[in-house]
């Protein structure tokens, strides 16, 4: 799909060109180009999703292009949780637990069929949560089973757009905090 | 030991191995009481020296369960399948192979975990991945999740 046909959140960038105060416009203009242009994950994967996560940021695909830069080992420094792979019963509490420890803002990408939906394999049985969004609340999800690195590069870049509409006015709160 | 002889020597320590044909591995039936004499002769016996239990394996086959043990032996270099077959659903139990096989730990509490079978004279037989007030045991075949799991 081509970017120009995405259209889901334009509504929302329309509305925000479209005025507001001139002041606080110009301080989110520079606050969101710093926050989306410095979003680092955390190193968090679960199953095969993960590899591919660390082939979008390995040399040839390069996601510190776009400013993703480096995985943090800390979730007190991440700002973003890539959930790469299937949740299980036992890892949800897991995830739920770094992904409280993250400071705000902080995001979510459900990253492939196990995370956006449990997946294309083991869904129909004791152990798998269908959907991290059962969990933490999710920001992009990018379907694919795994997704290549072009489409988890395509979701990185619509949460930038997403970081890119918010404004000091109204500040983003996760919906547990 | 070439594949052959394994076989007739095997054959000769447990009378009433019963010799599977056309596996991948020397592949045997044992009866279960004659599991861990055969499994303490197999590991100390210099000809065979089975010094390797590359995996242990628990399957639900319905009408009985089974647990399989893959052997090999790292000097002679030859391998063999050995299966335990239990037709009690209710209380399974078989010897555990853990005091020769200190490997077979682990893999024993993992098959006890999935398809609740007990290891007698296990050291520490209790589950290893689900939580200790879980129910049942889910890979049997007549393990019933009304919550998560959709019969089809």
């Amino acid at each position: 799909m081509k970017e120009t046909d995405f259209k889901d959140n334009s509504t929302l960038e329309l509305f925000k060109k479209s005025g507001g105060n001139i002041l606080l416009s110009s301080v989110d203009a520079l606050i969101d180009w710093g926050r989306s242009n410095s979003i680092w994950p955390l190193t968090f994967a679960t199953a095969c999703c993960g590899i591919e996560m660390m082939a979008t940021g390995a040399s040839r695909h390069d996601f510190s292009r776009f400013g993703i830069e480096v995985y943090r080992a800390s979730p007190r420094q991440a700002d973003v949780i890539v959930v790469a792979g299937t949740i299980v019963n036992k890892m949800a509490p897991v995830l739920k637990r770094l992904y409280d420890q993250m400071s705000e803002p902080k995001y979510v990408i459900a990253m492939g069929a196990c995370a956006v939906s449990g997946g294309p394999f083991y869904y129909n049985s004791y152990h798998v949560v269908r959907g991290v969004d059962h969990v933490i609340p999710v920001d992009v999800y990018v379907p694919g089973c795994p997704p290549r690195p072009e489409a988890l590069l395509y979701g990185i870049m619509q949460l930038q757009r997403k970081i890119k509409l918010e404004t000091i006015a109204n500040p983003r709160k996760s919906p547990n905090t | 030991m070439d594949n052959t002889t394994l076989k007739e020597k095997v054959l000769s320590l447990v009378p009433g191995a019963e010799f599977l044909e056309n596996k991948q591995y020397i592949t045997f039936i044992i009866p279960v009481e004659k599991m861990h004499d055969l499994a303490r002769n197999l590991k100390n016996e210099p000809e065979f020296n089975f010094d390797y239990l590359f995996c242990l394996s628990g399957v639900d086959m319905v009408k009985y369960l089974e647990i399989v043990y893959h052997l090999e032996s790292t000097t002679h270099r030859h391998e063999l399948v050995l299966k335990v077959r239990t037709a009690d659903r209710e209380n399974p139990a078989v010897d555990t192979v853990c005091d020769i096989w200190k490997t077979a730990d682990f893999h024993e509490r993992e098959v006890y975990d999935l398809l609740g079978i007990k290891f007698n004279h296990h050291p520490d037989m209790r589950r290893i991945f689900l939580d200790d007030d879980w129910k049942g045991h889910p890979l049997r075949k007549d393990y019933i999740d009304e919550v998560n799991i959709v019969e089809l």
